[in-house]
Formats: C-alpha cells, sequence, structure tokens
C-alpha cells in the first residue's frame, strides 16, 4: 500500500486522513502539496476534506483546476484508486471523475454529527462482509445534498456504483433518515470503472469509541485489503 | 490642525483631546488623532477596568504567562503549554449577525496562533434577546452560522459553549469567543520588538477600507441610528486566514520571529504600538509599503482600518528571504513595511513626508480612570411559592429555552475535525485530547449565570468561576486557570461601574481559594441601548487538565443494572434566582444562592478523587433547573430511566429545581456505593443516595404520590425546541 494524500489550500482534514491511515496499516502516506505536477510509484490517492480554496466560487471547483489534479485524472483513468472524502468528492465531481454534483444541504444548514450508513453492492471499496451492514460515520458539510439527472441515477443504480446510503439505524433508507437531501440517500459513489470512490462521510474521524465510534476501521480495512 | 469637535468625532472627550495636546507638545494632526483615539478607546486601553482588573490573581507555579499577552498561557505537562483567551464581539454581531461572530472566532483564533499555539478548540457564549423579540431568531441564526463559518473552514472544532435568551440582552446581544491553543513550551511567540534595526514585516491579507475605527465602535453605547454603523463591522476570509495560521505556524518552526501580534482591534496602530511600547522601542513605518486593496487611501484609514487576517512581526536581521517565501508558498502578502528604532516614538512615513509621530509611551499606557463607583446591594429576599405540580414543571422546564438541547446549535459546528474531541458538545465540558498524548487531555468550559450577576454581580462573578470549576471536575479534570470576558453597560453610570468592581471582586475571591488564576481576559463596556444596560455578564471560561483519560468522566451510563444516584453536597432546596422561580413562579427578583467555596473546593476535590479512584464513571454538576434537570439530562443521554426518593423534610419543587452550589450527581454501581460513601463520611462531605437508574421514566417517590414521565417524551421536549422556533 502506497497512499499519497493531496494537500490543497484549505484542505483540513489531511492530517486526520493521515493518522488514520497511519494507524490501520501501518504505513505513512505521503502528502502531495496541490503544486506538484507528478505522482510516483503510488496506488491509492486520497483527496481530504476541508475547505479547499475556501470553497469559494462552488465547493471544490478551484481544487478541481489545481495543476496535480491532472496526473490525479490521468491516473485514475489509468485504474490507481482514488477515494475523495467530503470535499474531495465535491472536487472528484468537479473534475469529472464523478458524476452529478453536491448541493447546498436541503436544511441549507451546515451538519455535523454521526450518520447511519449502509452499503447494498459489494465493490473494490466495499467487501463482501460490509455488505448490508448498518455503519456509523460522522458527517460535516454544508454542500453534501448529491445531485445527478435521472439518466446518471439509473446508471448508477443499474450499475451497482452507489457505494454507501443513508439510513436508519436499522438500515432503513428513508426521507427521514436522509439527512442532507440527496437524490437516493446517496452518501457516496463510485466511477464505472470501480476504482474512484467519492463519499460525504469521514471515515477517518471514526477510529476509537472515544471518539463517537470505530466504524471507520473496517471501512479502511474493507478496500485495503483488495487494493494490496 | 486637529479640532476639539473632530477629537469628540473619534470618541475622545474634551479632556483627553488636551492630553493629546499635552504628550504631543502640539495639536496632533488628523493621523495622530486617530491613532490616539483608537488606542485610547476603551476596547484598546481598559482605561476604566484596569485600576481593578489589576486585583485579579494572576499567578501561580503553572502559569507561563499571565494577562498583558495575546493570550494567557500555562502548563500542562510533558514540555507543552495550553493558550487561550476569551474575547468580545458583541456591537458587531449585533449590527451584521454573521460577519460579526464570524470575525469574532476569527479574531480569537488569531491571538492564539499569533503566540505559536496550533488552535485546538473553540467555544462560545451566546446571549440573546427575549425569543420573541422580533430580532432575536435573525441574530441567532446569523451568529450561529457566522461561527460555524469561520470555525469550520479552519479546521478547528468548536466543542462547547453556552447560549441562553433574556429581554435584557433584545437591543445589545454577546457573542464572546474563545479559543484554545496547544504549544511546545519552549516555542512561545510574545509581542516584542526586540532591538533596533529589526526589521517590522506585515503579512496576511490587505488592508482596505473596512472595519475603520470598528474598536471605537465598540467603546460606545447604541442609539437608534446604530444600524447605519454596519461599514464599520469587518469581513471575514476564514481561507486567508487558513493559510495565515499554516505559513505562520510555519516560519515559526525556523528560528526567524523577534516578536509577533495580530492585527486585531485598531489594526495596525495597536499592533505596532503595543510592540514597539513594550521594549521601550520606537518604530518606523512607511506607509506606501503597506499592501492596500484598495487605491488611494489615506494614513488615517491605513493606521485604522480592521481588514481581518493580518499579522505584523519583527524579523531577525537577516531572515527576510527565508520568511517570504513562505508566505509566497501560501499566496499571502508580505511586505517589509519599516524597522523597529529607538527613538520611542512611532513615525510614520507616506510619499517621503512624515505624516505622524507621537511618542508611545502615552500611547500604549496613557489613560488609566478611576471612575466613581455604587455598590447597589439589594438585600430584599422574596418567598418562591412552590405548590406546582413537579412534574407539570419538569416538563416545562426541559424543554425551556435556556435548559433544552442545544444541539441544533452545535450540529452547525464542526465539532469533530482534528481527530481528538473526546467530550462531546452538550455535556460540562468540552474535551480535546492532547494531540499525540496516549492519554492526556484538556478540559474547556464557559460559564456565567447573569440573573445571578444582576442580583448580586460580586456573587454572581463568584458563581460563575465556581461553576466552571465544578463544570471541570465534573468530566474529571483538575482545574488550573481561567480567562475573563467581562460584559458591562457605561461605566460612566456608577452603578454599572459598582457591577464591574464587584464582579471583579467575586472572580477574585474565588479564584484564589479555587486555585484557578486569570491568565488572559477582555473587557466589553458599553453594552447599553438608549441608556439601557445589558444584564452584568462576567463570562468566565476556564481549563482544567485530565491526566488520565481512563478516568475521564462522562454523563452517559453505559451500564444499566444496579446505578446508585447520589448527591454531592448540601441541598437546601434555594429557589430564589432559580429558573423554576423564573418560568413557573413568573418571579425573578429576589437572592441567588449563596456560594461556599471552601465546600466548591473540597467537593470538587473529592468528585477529583472518586475518579482517580476509579470509583466512579459518570458525574454531572447540578447548576441551573437543580437536581432533577441534571438527572433528566443524564437519562435522556443514556436512554434510562430513573426512580428517587424526596427526603421528609424538603418540598418536593424546592428539592427537585433549587440551585444550591457546590453539588454534583454521581451515578455509582451499587457495589462501590458503601465505599463512596465511607469516603464521603470520612473526608466531612455531604452526601446522600437518593435513588436508583432503572425504568424508562423519570419517577419520584414521595407520600404514595408516585408521578412519573417517560424519558422518551422528555427527550422529545428538550430536544425540540430549536426546531419548532425556526418552524413558527
Amino acid at each position: 500500500m502506497k497512499p499519497n494524500i493531496i494537500v490543497f489550500p484549505g484542505s483540513n482534514c489531511d492530517r486526520d486522513v493521515y493518522i488514520a491511515i497511519k494507524s490501520v496499516i501501518g504505513t505513512s502516506p505521503k502528502m502531495i502539496w496541490h503544486k506538484e505536477t507528478s505522482l510516483e510509484n503510488t496506488n491509492l490517492i486520497i483527496l481530504p476534506g476541508g475547505f479547499s480554496h475556501g470553497d469559494y466560487l462552488r465547493s471544490g471547483s478551484i481544487a478541481s483546476r489545481a495543476p496535480i489534479m491532472k496526473e490525479v485524472i490521468k491516473k485514475a483513468k489509468n485504474g490507481t484508486a482514488v477515494l475523495g472524502i467530503c470535499n474531495g468528492f465535491q472536487i472528484l465531481t468537479e473534475c469529472g471523475l464523478l458524476p452529478g454534483s453536491l448541493m447546498r444541504n436541503s436544511k441549507m444548514q451546515f451538519i455535523c454529527k454521526y450518520s447511519y450508513l449502509v452499503s447494498t453492492n459489494e465493490s473494490k471499496w466495499v467487501n463482501k462482509k460490509q455488505v448490508g451492514k448498518v455503519i456509523s460515520l460522522p458527517v460535516a458539510h454544508h454542500d453534501g445534498n448529491y445531485y445527478a439527472n435521472n439518466k446518471i441515477i439509473e446508471n448508477l443504480v443499474k450499475d451497482n456504483r452507489i457505494a454507501y446510503q443513508y439510513c436508519s439505524d436499522e438500515g432503513v433508507i428513508d426521507d427521514k433518515s436522509n439527512i442532507n437531501g440527496s437524490i437516493n440517500n446517496i452518501a457516496g459513489i463510485i466511477n464505472d470503472q470501480g476504482n474512484v470512490l467519492g463519499m460525504m462521510p469521514h471515515p477517518e474521524r471514526a477510529l476509537e469509541k472515544k471518539l463517537g465510534g470505530k466504524d471507520g476501521i473496517n471501512f479502511f480495512k474493507s478496500f485495503f485489503e483488495k487494493l494490496g | 490642525m486637529t479640532t476639539v469637535e473632530q477629537a469628540i468625532e473619534l470618541g475622545l472627550s474634551k479632556d483627553e483631546y488636551q492630553l493629546t495636546i499635552k504628550y504631543m507638545e502640539r495639536i496632533p494632526n488628523i493621523t495622530e488623532l486617530g491613532i490616539f483615539s483608537a488606542m485610547w478607546n476603551e476596547h484598546c486601553s481598559y482605561k476604566s477596568s484596569k485600576k481593578w482588573l489589576k486585583t485579579l490573581p494572576t499567578k501561580a507555579p503553572w502559569v507561563i504567562q499571565g494577562p498583558g499577552e495575546n493570550a494567557g498561557v500555562i502548563d500542562i505537562g510533558n514540555g507543552l503549554a495550553a493558550v487561550f483567551k476569551m474575547e468580545s464581539h458583541n456591537h458587531p454581531s449585533f449590527i451584521e449577525p454573521y460577519q460579526g461572530a464570524a470575525t469574532g472566532v476569527g479574531g480569537i483564533m488569531r491571538d492564539i496562533f499569533t503566540m505559536g499555539a496550533r488552535p485546538v478548540a473553540n467555544l462560545n457564549c451566546l446571549r440573546f434577546g427575549s425569543p420573541s423579540h422580533p430580532k432575536t431568531k435573525h441574530l441567532l441564526s446569523g451568529v450561529v452560522a457566522g461561527i460555524g463559518g469561520y470555525g469550520n473552514c479552519m479546521g478547528v472544532p468548536t466543542i462547547g459553549g453556552e447560549c441562553t435568551f433574556d429581554k435584557g440582552y433584545n437591543e445589545n446581544i454577546l457573542v464572546n469567543a474563545m479559543t484554545v491553543g496547544i504549544v511546545n513550551k519552549n516555542k512561545i511567540f510574545y509581542a516584542k520588538a526586540g532591538s533596533p534595526g529589526s526589521p517590522v514585516v506585515y503579512v496576511g491579507a490587505k488592508t482596505g477600507r473596512d472595519g475603520i475605527h470598528g474598536a471605537s465602535m465598540a467603546s460606545a453605547a447604541f442609539d437608534a441610528n446604530s444600524e447605519n454603523k454596519r461599514p464599520t463591522v469587518q469581513v471575514g476570509d476564514p481561507f486567508t486566514e487558513k493559510l495565515l495560521l499554516e505559513a505562520c505556524l510555519e516560519l515559526m518552526a525556523i528560528d526567524c520571529i523577534i516578536g509577533i501580534q495580530d492585527m486585531g482591534a485598531a489594526g495596525l496602530t495597536s499592533s505596532s504600538v503595543e510592540m514597539a511600547a513594550k521594549d521601550n522601542n520606537g518604530i518606523e513605518i512607511n506607509l506606501d509599503k503597506v499592501p492596500v486593496r484598495e487605491m488611494k487611501m489615506t494614513p488615517f484609514e491605513i493606521m485604522l482600518s480592521e481588514s481581518q487576517e493580518r499579522m505584523l512581526m519583527v524579523l531577525k536581521p537577516g531572515s527576510e528571504k527565508k520568511a517570504e517565501d513562505i508566505f509566497i508558498k501560501w499566496e499571502l502578502d508580505f511586505s517589509i513595511i519599516g524597522k523597529v528604532t529607538d527613538t520611542k516614538n512611532i513615525v510614520l512615513t507616506a510619499n517621503n513626508t512624515i505624516v505622524a509621530d507621537i511618542p508611545l509611551e502615552p500611547l500604549a499606557n496613557g489613560l488609566i480612570y478611576d471612575r466613581p463607583y455604587e455598590k447597589k446591594i439589594n438585600n430584599e429576599t422574596v418567598k418562591i411559592p412552590n405548590n406546582s405540580n413537579w412534574d407539570e414543571s419538569l416538563e416545562i422546564l426541559i424543554s425551556n429555552h435556556d435548559l433544552c438541547s442545544k444541539n441544533w446549535i452545535w450540529e452547525q459546528y464542526d465539532h469533530m475535525v482534528m481527530g481528538d474531541t473526546i467530550g462531546m458538545p452538550g455535556s460540562e465540558a468540552g474535551i480535546v485530547r492532547i494531540h499525540g498524548s496516549e492519554n492526556q487531555a484538556l478540559a474547556i468550559t464557559t460559564d456565567c449565570t447573569p440573573r445571578y450577576c444582576e442580583a448580586n454581580a460580586q456573587l454572581g462573578g463568584m458563581q460563575a468561576v465556581a461553576e466552571c470549576y465544578r463544570n471541570l471536575c465534573s468530566v474529571g479534570a483538575l482545574p488550573l486557570a481561567i480567562t475573563d470576558c467581562l460584559n458591562f453597560g457605561n461605566p460612566e453610570n456608577s452603578v454599572v461601574m459598582g457591577q464591574i468592581v464587584s464582579a471583579i471582586d467575586g472572580i477574585s475571591a474565588a479564584c484564589k481559594t479555587l486555585s484557578m488564576p486569570v491568565v488572559a481576559g477582555n473587557v466589553s463596556l458599553y453594552n447599553e441601548t438608549e441608556g439601557k444596560s445589558i444584564p452584568p455578564t462576567p463570562q468566565i471560561g476556564a481549563v482544567g487538565l485530565i491526566k488520565n483519560t481512563d478516568y475521564q468522566l462522562t454523563n452517559i451510563i453505559s451500564k444499566y443494572n444496579n446505578q446508585d444516584i447520589i448527591i454531592i453536597g448540601k441541598t437546601i432546596g434555594h429557589l430564589e434566582c432559580s429558573i423554576y422561580a423564573r418560568e413557573i413562579e413568573r418571579i425573578d427578583n429576589g437572592q441567588p444562592p449563596s456560594v461556599d467555596l471552601d465546600q466548591e473546593l473540597n467537593n470538587g476535590k473529592f468528585i477529583l478523587h472518586l475518579a482517580a479512584k476509579e470509583l466512579i464513571s459518570v458525574c454531572k454538576d447540578i447548576s441551573d433547573g437543580g437536581l432533577a434537570i441534571a438527572l433528566a439530562k443524564i437519562c435522556i443521554m443514556s436512554k434510562i430511566g430513573c426512580i428517587i426518593k424526596k427526603p421528609k423534610m424538603i418540598n418536593t419543587n424546592a428539592w427537585l429545581y433549587g440551585e444550591d452550589q457546590a453539588r454534583y450527581i454521581i451515578i455509582s454501581e451499587r457495589n462501590k456505593t458503601d465505599i463512596i460513601m465511607k469516603e464521603a463520611n470520612k473526608k466531612n462531605i455531604p452526601s446522600s443516595i437518593i435513588g436508583q437508574m432503572e425504568g424508562k421514566s423519570f419517577k419520584v417517590e414521595y407520600n404514595n404520590d408516585n408521578k412519573e414521565i417517560s424519558i422518551e417524551k422528555l427527550s422529545n421536549l428538550g430536544n425540540n425546541w430549536f426546531v419548532n422556533y425556526f418552524s413558527k
């Protein structure tokens, strides 16, 4: 495992995800400044949470044009795993690696709390054991309301590319458990090649009971095993 | 040439104008007069409060830096120090709630990282007017969004605070923000200038025309035209501040900086004056070198702008290039604007002409007032009727705006970023683990009970410190030190001045007994609109250390069987000035509960003793709303009921809702109850077993009358106030 974390001006979960990965797999990820133009020898690129460029213009839009992003897009197209968390997810939709967009939460407020999630599809990112299991991860975002046109949604459903959905503590996916108004309660999606995952919840914040939950550990382990 | 009328317009008095002439030995020009007015306003000079602030206890073996710097610093062991302070942003937040609150948060964070510390936690204390006042909704939603907007973007968790409502704040809300940072003990930076010849450097955002003379606005009372002051409110850019934070910490890691000061209130004026005056130096600034974002800014405007996200530093000669590279990397302005001199004057030039030349000493320390004061003490007691049905009262109180859950607020704040929040908002104190340490954490709390202060400012000041002490003990933290943020009305009114003097007296007494020195502080006066002052609000923020997080206490029980409920501390049933009296009996005068500092100290120490011996893991202090509210909150958080038995000699409502001080609820596992009671007995700590955690309801037994309320119902009542309020 050779993870790289891209650091944009305004990223603020870069340290958290660094610590999470180090504690789960014992390898220190490499931090890559957004002005770099090449990535060498990596099999996992992480776009961390935060407020890259202050979320000015639109969340993630300025970062999606950063010098490093050309390389990230190239690597992603060649099959390298790319994980975007929160602001990272927004950057992935802005740069076109993932379809759709993330609009302001339906209540128009920033929301920070633990949310329940369930994955109904096995993928490169979710192993068999995790499928159907309700997990609890925190969200912290203002713009997490996933939107895409019908065609895109149909394709996401058809190709089993919805990675995580907001649900109740019992796994019921309904309006009541939809914390931000996302279409189909979408919390995370995968690209058509299957190697890019974008998600709003923060697995890196849920590694210890003391911090409120430790479902983040299995989340990371689930795809680390597959990536090797 | 300036006139006395111009001086008055800038907020100086006639006498103060004469003083400027005396110090200058000539009539000051407009730029000089502006600088005097900025340094001599209440906000920057503490001229009305200084005499009394000096009486506060500020020393202890663990205090590294007391008041007088950007923030206070205390030793927290392992080579680390905690840096913290609380500051007000009341006036701007009332005029423009989002930006006012946001820049308040930005300003206090800058105070912390100026000293080399990475901010690790934010808290805020909010006082709004009556919920039914037409402005309250707008102010509440704007302030909360502004605090979140800034703190969330910075990536610093907001982990606690207070929010209450009272008509006394209808036209003058309070927004007090506190930040705590952690720094390596031998890497602390101070606001000093070093030796003559050292370069003075401006970094951060450009200077614009926003917030010109903001500190003077904050030092004046409001009137009907206050809305016109909107242009004096600064506009925050948290993204730039995040870059500034990272750039400053990167520069601080290499050995370049002699002194550093953020440009907060009174901007470039106060930062340059304070730094140079500290070492008895002089300073020379070329205003043409100041990065500006607007054309043709005058020296007056540049010096008095309160544009945000700017810092002034003095570098070691020869390190300019290294420093500049870092700021270029972070895409921030970097400009060498002057140098330290030995003239003991501040000299400003523009277009190769001297535009101001003022002696620093009177600017920095020129004014101190001994204002007349009158300590108005009302000894009148009132009888509070107490015949209401306890269960109906509990339903009303748990859904009251001051006692209900504030999750609507804190869920808008990122309280988990940085990955060390181990005590969530909504409990007695926010807790952040000391990053990188195995099991040490800082517990942080804020408190003040304005209705007590209004009845008796001295007792109110004391109570605010005592409650902070209790909050910290109740999570298992050793209380270490406080910052204060003294919000009062017009000090030229002798009664208000009396409240200030009394509150400081009370704080002083409590700090001494409880060994919590005051290491930083802020004073916000003139919180007055059309002649009416706010209730005296000496807000306290306190920091404590949890030496081993295994012994951290929470208010959620994790085991459900055989859990006894024990009260530590003496219950008399004091209802005067309580929330019960205000909300149920509609009586808001009378005497606040007495504060016995020795009892506070002993009972708090006893809680820490029980925690260290692993005899308890669940504790909650008893404060607003009394025993019933504290216990109901444990039940709601833990999703379990309780059965408690009222003692014979006390009225039910007085027992449940009395606000006697120095009390805690602890939950003990049955096999430990005996040991705890024996320990209490041995140490002379008042204690009584009042019941057990069990079932699904809150149940009180007395005289065969066994009414109960389901916890689910209490939970819904407690959680829905804000949602209902905003859906109306």
